[in-house]
């Protein structure tokens, strides 16, 4: 928070001190309900009225050991009474749950920032299981306590004595340290306690039936609040107005929600059944979780044995006309590699969501990487040219869901829609769309022959490239499909080698068809400037912040995002003529940047960070100017 | 409706075979059957996946789907989510089923897919021209076992049984009317139904099954399944199948009482499986019907079942689904 919007104070009485934004980190052990602490801080931020963004950030293992670093999860909240894009690069407030949530985590905190820790847990056990040395406790360390505002906080302690009662163990007990901390940090910011409590009695009440726990729950809530309060724990408050968004209705949306939100629409859009075949794989299953409960709107979900099966089985629903759609991360997408091939061979829709994480082979499970473009483009045997689409955050997931499924549909080919683990699991407020005016996805089905009594399989539309998506069941059209090379037109097997020059081309040719319904770039920031900084997929708010940010030091940058990586939008060569300086900036060793060289011999600079995490605006910053000082 | 005949199923394509190959006799069988089981041309799906037996669906005036090695199950699985009512044919060989496709075939059987699978089995992979297979016997010297194959072979009709299909059968490629008489029975099957052909490829693995196949020999080697009836076999329906402390065996029926002869039982699955894994010489190569259950939910109608009960549960909102539980106005 920026000091120059603190008030001085001198009595807790006073006003709650305004704030522009703050970033909260509840970190803790993976079983200590930090993901539902942070999500419901989100909720009631929400509720506020502010900008938000957050950063789910939890560890592969379900639950490692106790106490232990690898087990630590956190979750970051990023509000503010401006528009932001990112969960902030530096945490305001971190609740450190355990020494080895403390020690992960403490390098994170700004300067001055303040530590909640529950000093119960830094025992000579705790300690060591989180590997400091003995007799070490850095809640002593005056170095610490010097850069930090560290504040020990007897959480177990208070929690066991003011929720012990007769009908509830230990356990249950102890599982409500989560709720207590939630409490503290509400009243640090003045955040209203209602929707964390209707939370909790629709949890635990409505859904389980145990209305105990919910007023268990409820009493830690208020607890921590009171002890907020009665302890003048920090000696201040603070409070962050509502944000200016632009007048609505909002709701708080996460990447993978958006996504099952946007798929469905487009079946309804589209008057069309829809198949989701998908395997579970971290971090895309909670789109079939999702997609599970949207039978209401037609969707079919199949849990297959394995990736394999589950695009294959996409494909065959496609086949026998409904949309077929498999989800997965970027281990999964190179198992689907061949069955993509053969959809681009047999020309029939299918949309393959890659929700992308830290790579290779298992790689970093739960950790967001932006480095499966490479593979979207050209993970198959032959040249198979698929559509490629990146959504650019949480809410932007629903729009490229809609028009993932309008192309593949339109050009009858695969459309393969990136994602990532930061977009997936974060959420920001959306403003809701009017249905009303997404335009219908129009299908259609031939139900009579197509040149003269005869059904050409492989006769195509003009426009579209597309060829007829006729399907099982319906009379006179029968015909068959297959991996093995079509002759153009009647798509029965042919091995001639001009024919298949020709539908090489043809295949390629319908994929650039698309570039007709892709919208020309939109540049922001300063567009009369020498430097373009152009990004893809889910860095789009840390770029925006950054480009903001310069701006705000006087350094003036041109900003564009992509959304469609294949076909580029038609206009793409031509803008980045219009730059002396190209900066691409990737979560990636320069993927998009070695596809800019190839296509428009672009000598694009990169900013490229691997870290298992999103772009931190100070280090985006930090990696233009860089670029900018260099060729100046 | 007119009458359809083995030609409406034929295709303008030539059938690409090597000459003599068994493929050529369970295609005639098929084009035959079809018309006798009465469903519409356009309501047939043929899918495969690679392999010689793959290339079927091509042959096949149907719609049909040649796909990739080893995957046809799922697409076939995909097609009947789709669309329940589509009669759907899988045609493929033992390499592509069982070996790089031995994973989908069991989750199909498991799942109870409606889908009816031909599986062609050559004990050879044809069309990469002569490797063993995972249904070659041990000691097989081909192209890539100059020493004979160390690998135990698969037994097709076991697996499927203990994958919990519902419908598993076995017959010859060149016994055109019991083939129509099972794929007629399969055809009338709600879930899974698995048939295995005994199949020769003339060119990599000539005479295979002629054990079975031969007049000479066929009696001997053989024994056709009747459900209700005692299991014989032999020149003279000399031999029998009776049941000792440690499972089946054969015996000379001079030699037991009548009453000790195991008796066909289709809904008997213990003993199916017992049957499934009865290997040649110590057994006759069993064919016919194996095992059959009807009552086994299908498993296209248990997810149509789900999406029709999700319907009526619930209006299909999408303005109500995309608000969410909980909104905030920015005025």
């Amino acid at each position: 928070m920026p000091t120059d919007t603190i008030v001085p104070t001198d009595s807790i009485e006073q006003a709650p001190i305004a704030v522009e934004a703050v970033a909260v980190r509840f970190a803790g052990d993976s079983g200590d309900g930090m993901q539902l602490a942070g999500g419901q801080f989100t909720v009631t931020t929400a509720f506020v009225g502010n900008d938000f963004a957050t950063f789910p950030d939890y560890p592969a293992e379900i639950r490692a050991p106790r106490g232990t670093t690898f087990g630590v999860s956190g979750f970051q909240v990023h509000f503010s009474s401006q528009e932001i894009h990112t969960p902030g690069d530096e945490v305001d407030v971190l609740v450190a749950m355990n020494p080895a949530a403390f020690k992960t985590n403490i390098e994170d905190v700004r300067p001055g920032g303040i530590v909640l820790a529950d000093e119960d847990e830094f025992s000579k056990v705790g300690l060591k299981k989180a590997g400091y040395a003995p007799d070490v406790n850095p809640l002593d360390d005056e170095d610490l306590q010097r850069r930090y505002r560290i504040v020990p906080v007897p959480l177990s302690r208070m929690v066991r004595e003011s929720l012990a009662d007769d009908d509830h163990g230990a356990k249950e007990v102890m599982r409500c340290r989560n709720i207590f901390a939630l409490g503290v940090v509400s009243w640090l910011y003045d955040r209203p306690l209602e929707p964390v409590i209707d939370h909790l009695n629709e949890k635990f009440g409505a859904k389980k039936g145990r209305q105990d726990l919910a007023d268990l729950n409820i009493r830690a809530l208020k607890a921590g609040w009171n002890f907020g309060e009665t302890a003048e724990l920090v000696g201040e408050r603070y409070t962050v107005a509502p944000a200016k968004l632009e007048p609505g209705t909002y709701r708080s949306i996460s990447g993978n929600e958006a996504l099952v939100l946007g798929l469905t629409a487009a079946a309804v859009k589209a008057s069309k059944a829809m198949v989701y075949a998908s395997y579970p794989i971290t971090p895309a299953s909670d789109v079939l979780h999702g997609m599970a409960g949207m039978k209401r709107f037609g969707v079919t979900t199949f849990q297959a044995e394995d990736e394999i099966a589950a695009v294959c089985a996409a494909i065959g629903a496609s086949f026998g006309g409904s949309i077929g759609v498999t989800g997965t991360s970027g281990p999964g997408l190179a198992l689907k590699g061949e069955a993509m091939g053969l959809a681009v061979m047999l020309e029939l829709p299918l949309v393959v969501v890659d929700v992308q994480r830290g790579g290779p082979a298992t790689g970093m499970p739960t950790k967001p990487e932006q480095a499966d473009l490479l593979q979207a483009m050209f993970g198959r045997s032959g040249e198979a040219p698929v559509i490629v689409l990146a959504a650019s955050s949480p809410s932007d997931c629903f729009q490229t869901a809609i028009e993932a499924v309008h192309l593949a549909t339109r050009h009858m080919c695969p459309v393969i829609l990136l994602s990532d683990a930061a977009v997936a699991n974060g959420a920001e407020p959306w403003k809701l769309p009017d249905l009303d005016a997404i335009e219908p996805i129009t299908i259609e089905h031939p139900t009579e022959p197509n040149d003269g009594d005869a059904f050409r399989p492989y006769l195509r539309d003009e426009a579209t490239g597309a060829r007829p998506w006729a399907i099982p069941g319906t009379p006179g059209l029968e015909h068959r499909v297959g991996g093995l090379e079509k002759e153009a037109v009647t798509g029965n097997v042919c091995y001639d080698g001009e024919n298949h020059e020709a539908m090489v081309h043809v295949r390629q040719a319908k994929i650039e068809a698309a570039q007709a319904v892709i919208p020309p770039m939109e540049i922001g920031g300063a567009v009369e400037a020498d430097t373009l900084v152009l990004g893809w997929g889910g860095t789009r708010g840390a770029i925006l912040e950054a480009v903001d940010r310069l701006a705000q030091e006087g350094i003036e940058v041109a900003h564009a995002h992509l959304r469609h990586l294949n076909p580029f939008p038609g206009d793409l060569g031509e803008v980045l003529g219009r730059y002396r300086r190209v900066i691409v900036p990737e979560i990636n060793s320069g993927q998009l940047r070695f596809l800019l060289r190839g296509k428009y011999m672009c000598d694009a600079k990169g900013v490229n960070v691997l870290r298992g995490r999103s772009f931190q605006v100070q280090e985006l910053i930090d990696g233009i100017k860089g670029h900018l000082e260099v060729t100046a | 409706m007119t009458t359809l005949t083995p030609k409406d199923f034929t295709t303008d394509q030539d059938v690409r075979w090597c000459p003599g190959c068994g493929d050529y006799a369970v295609l005639a069988a098929v084009r035959k059957a079809l018309p006798a089981i009465g469903g519409a041309r356009e309501h047939q799906v043929f899918v495969s996946g690679i392999g010689c037996a793959a290339r079927f669906p091509y042959y096949m005036e149907t719609y049909g789907m040649h796909s990739i090695h080893g995957r046809a199950p799922a697409f076939a699985t995909g097609i009947k989510l789709s669309n329940p009512a589509l009669d759907v044919w899988l045609v493929s060989g033992d390499g592509d089923l069982l070996s790089i496709g031995g994973n989908h075939t069991m989750h199909a059987m498991r799942r109870n897919v409606g889908i009816r699978v031909l599986l062609l089995n050559n004990r050879i992979y044809g069309l990469t021209k002569g490797q063993y297979s995972p249904t070659s016997e041990v000691g097989k010297i081909t192209k890539s076992t100059p020493m004979g194959s160390i690998d135990e072979p698969v037994m097709p009709l076991a697996i499927a049984i203990a994958a919990e299909c519902s419908f598993v059968a076995r017959c010859l490629d060149i016994d055109a009317k019991p083939l129509v008489g099972i794929m007629e029975r399969a055809a009338g099957h709600p879930g899974t139904a698995f048939v295995e052909v005994l199949q020769d490829c003339n060119i990599f693995n000539h005479k295979a099954w002629f054990h079975a196949s031969q007049k000479d020999s066929r009696k001997a080697c053989t024994i056709e399944l009747k459900h209700g009836e005692p299991m014989l076999y032999g020149d003279e329906q000399e031999r029998c199948i009776v049941r000792s402390s440690s499972g089946l065996e054969t015996a000379a029926v001079a030699d037991v009482d009548a009453g000790a002869i195991v008796v066909h039982d289709e809904s008997n699955r213990t003993q199916a499986f017992e049957i499934a894994s009865m290997r040649f010489p110590e057994f006759p190569e069993p064919l016919g019907v194996l095992y059959v259950d009807q009552s086994r939910p299908v498993y296209e109608q248990a997810c149509a079942g789900q999406v029709a009960a999700a319907k009526s549960d619930r209006p299909a909102d999408l303005d109500s689904l995309v608000r969410g539980p909980d909104t905030w106005q920015v005025t």
